[in-house]
């Protein structure tokens, strides 16, 4: 086991959009510790989704290194990143992302069918990470029958079923209400008291406020990285 | 990814668009449907034109030595038929000769018929055809007596107004009635009727059964044939295999009698099963030449449409495609997918195509005297058929879908 899950050093990430070349990230360096719960924060345009990109490993790196738990994963191939992916990475999206066709539980089964789980395997884990998130009486619901807290939670348990090293939530809470907002919120919190690594990222700073640690990053770069002051003192 | 569960993704994505898929996959159930019938029908045809026809007409392993040929298939020009009106006639001098001359051990029928009308107690049966034979004919085509007996050697050599009913013969003018020992009129001669063939079914819709068979020297004969004069000698080699050089030997022993120089055509026609059969064998074998052409082109254009729809498919389901890669699906398992997809609908296709295929060969069989029955071997090429379009119409969306970036095809509508 590795205490440290994500070491970026002088990650760079270049676009070249009609001839010119745009600098979506610059030298950025990052520690993430196990079990840390990590907000990175930013306007529209700052570079953070490149940046969740980047760790999510959904994209690679013009230039510096990407260590994700002891591996460095910059230069793998699409079907090693493919791996990275399913083992290690946990997506939870501001769309959620849910297959519309598919029950709550085969959705939640989609990562270990990647995975090479057998049938009666990945029904057992994923009725488990579905239950974990409180939706074991859902699980033959298709997305269209359930609310957005609920459907996010479905996500949530998606990317917990493969047990993975960090679970990536990008604007997590941007499609609901603020009561279900807290709710999910409160999830994570569970998640993380559990030991599980959470990386939010988001530009409300009331989400970014659950977090323990706080990076905000500006122009592709990042301008502050402190521990939350909120959360600290309680 | 293993493939139960790409048929599983792909069966639910069918499933979800029924009618979209259903059009899709028209092409190929055309192809297929069209595959089977025809083969069904073709297959259908050799059995019967084996069994029934040239069987039902000439005999099983039998030649027919005759004027001019009795089952013509293809174009006869007027000058040829000419030709066969100027022959003469094969006459019982003839069929003496061949049968004292053969060396194979056969058994020959002399053969003679017209149409008559037979009457009984007031009731007529028209359109009868009249044949005038020896014993040996009904061991030659198989009857079976259903009731009394067939008439002797000795019968024939005298003569006698004896006669053996076809079934429908015997049911028209005796009405379930045991016909047996009464007595029918031909030609305005009393004749006993001394038995009943079995019940022989239909040839193309017609009946097999309107004969009344009598020895070829009662006096009857003046109804169907000249004086001394036959239509034809059925000759039956005891041994099967040897049927061609019996042919032969019996091509040679009439020329010697009729005394053709080398040169000279022979003036008279020898007839076997297969000869028959050489007619339908040509039209089965274009149709059979033309079938893969016609499939072909269907089968193309139902690959081109699943091509499309697939397209579609992918381009639609852009997003699904960045979940499903986001979530650690490999460039190979979105190509399987999608080439599962497209050859799971293709198959579902030809599936449908066998069922409406056979369908329409019972309806066709049902609705018209032509015979079907499928072959086995058309519902193998059937499926293989319709997995090979879908898996070849399938490569390039699949392709399509497996180069897709992540992050882009998250963001897709």
């Amino acid at each position: 086991m590795h205490d440290i899950v994500i070491r970026v050093t002088n990650l760079g990430r270049e676009y070249v959009m009609e001839g010119e070349r745009i600098n979506a990230l610059r030298e950025v360096s990052l520690e993430i510790r196990r079990n840390e719960y990590v907000a990175i924060m930013g306007p529209s345009g700052s570079g953070k989704s490149t940046l969740m990109n980047l760790l999510g490993c959904l994209d690679t790196p013009s230039s510096g290194e990407y260590w994700l738990n002891g591996q460095e994963v910059s230069r793998l191939t699409d079907n090693a990143l493919a791996r990275v992916r399913n083992k290690e990475i946990g997506f939870v999206f501001q769309t959620f992302n849910l297959l519309a066709r598919a029950s709550a539980l085969h959705n939640v089964e989609l990562p270990l069918v990647y995975a090479g789980a057998s049938g009666t395997e990945r029904r057992r884990r994923a009725t488990s990470a579905l239950t974990r998130v409180g939706l074991g009486d859902r699980m033959l619901h298709r997305p269209n029958e359930l609310s957005g807290g609920q459907r996010q939670r479905v996500a949530i348990a998606r990317a917990l079923v493969n047990e993975p090293s960090i679970l990536l939530a990008d604007e997590p809470t941007g499609n609901l209400d603020s009561t279900t907002s807290e709710e999910i919120m409160r999830v994570f919190g569970q998640l993380h008291a559990q030991g599980q690594t959470v990386v939010l990222v988001t530009h409300e700073a009331s989400i970014a406020a659950y977090a323990h640690r706080v990076v905000v990053i500006k122009d592709g770069r990042i301008e502050s990285d402190l521990p939350n002051p909120s959360v600290a003192a309680a | 990814m293993r493939l139960i569960e790409a048929v599983r993704m792909a069966l639910n994505a069918i499933r979800v668009q029924k009618l979209k898929s259903f059009f899709s996959l028209i092409g190929v159930l055309i192809g297929v449907t069209f595959l089977i019938a025809v083969v069904s029908i073709v297959q259908g045809m050799n059995v019967y034109m084996r069994d029934r026809f040239a069987n039902a007409i000439i005999g099983f392993n039998t030649f027919n030595l005759r004027r001019q040929p009795n089952i013509i298939t293809g174009n006869v020009t007027d000058d040829m038929w000419r030709n066969w009106q100027r022959r003469p006639r094969i006459s019982y001098a003839d069929a003496d000769y061949v049968e004292e001359h053969i060396t194979f051990p056969a058994t020959i029928a002399r053969f003679c018929e017209d149409r008559v009308e037979v009457w009984h107690g007031g009731k007529v049966a028209k359109d009868i055809d009249l044949v005038g034979t020896e014993p040996t004919y009904f061991d030659i085509k198989r009857y079976v007596i259903r009731l009394g007996r067939a008439f002797t050697p000795q019968e024939v050599t005298t003569g006698s107004t004896v006669v053996v009913l076809g079934d429908i013969v015997a049911d028209k003018l005796f009405e379930g009635q045991d016909p047996v020992g009464k007595v029918v009129t031909i030609g305005g001669l009393p004749y006993k009727v001394i038995g009943v063939v079995e019940k022989q079914g239909t040839l193309f819709g017609l009946s097999m059964d309107k004969f009344a068979i009598m020895p070829y020297k009662a006096p009857g004969r003046r109804l169907i044939c000249p004086i001394n004069i036959l239509d034809q000698v059925s000759i039956r080699p005891n041994n099967p295999d040897s049927i061609h050089i019996a042919m032969a030997e019996v091509e040679g022993i009439m020329r010697i009698r009729r005394q053709l120089k080398p040169k000279q055509e022979s003036n008279f026609a020898l007839e076997t099963a297969e000869g028959a059969l050489e007619g339908w064998a040509k039209i089965s074998k274009i149709l059979m030449t033309a079938l893969p052409l016609l499939v072909g082109i269907s089968l193309v254009v139902g690959g081109i449409v699943i091509m499309n729809i697939m397209l579609m498919a992918v381009t639609e389901r852009t997003r699904e495609i960045g979940i499903r890669k986001a979530l650690g699906a490999r460039r190979a398992d979105i190509l399987s997918q999608f080439i599962v997809e497209s050859a799971t609908l293709s198959t579902l296709g030809a599936a449908l195509g066998i069922a409406t295929g056979i369908g329409l060969a019972f309806l066709v069989k049902a609705l018209t005297p032509l015979p079907a029955s499928v072959a086995v071997w058309s519902l193998v090429v059937g499926v293989a058929v319709g997995l090979g379009v879908g898996m070849v119409a399938g490569v390039y969306p699949a392709y399509r879908a497996s180069k897709l970036d992540p992050i882009t095809a998250l963001r897709a509508e």
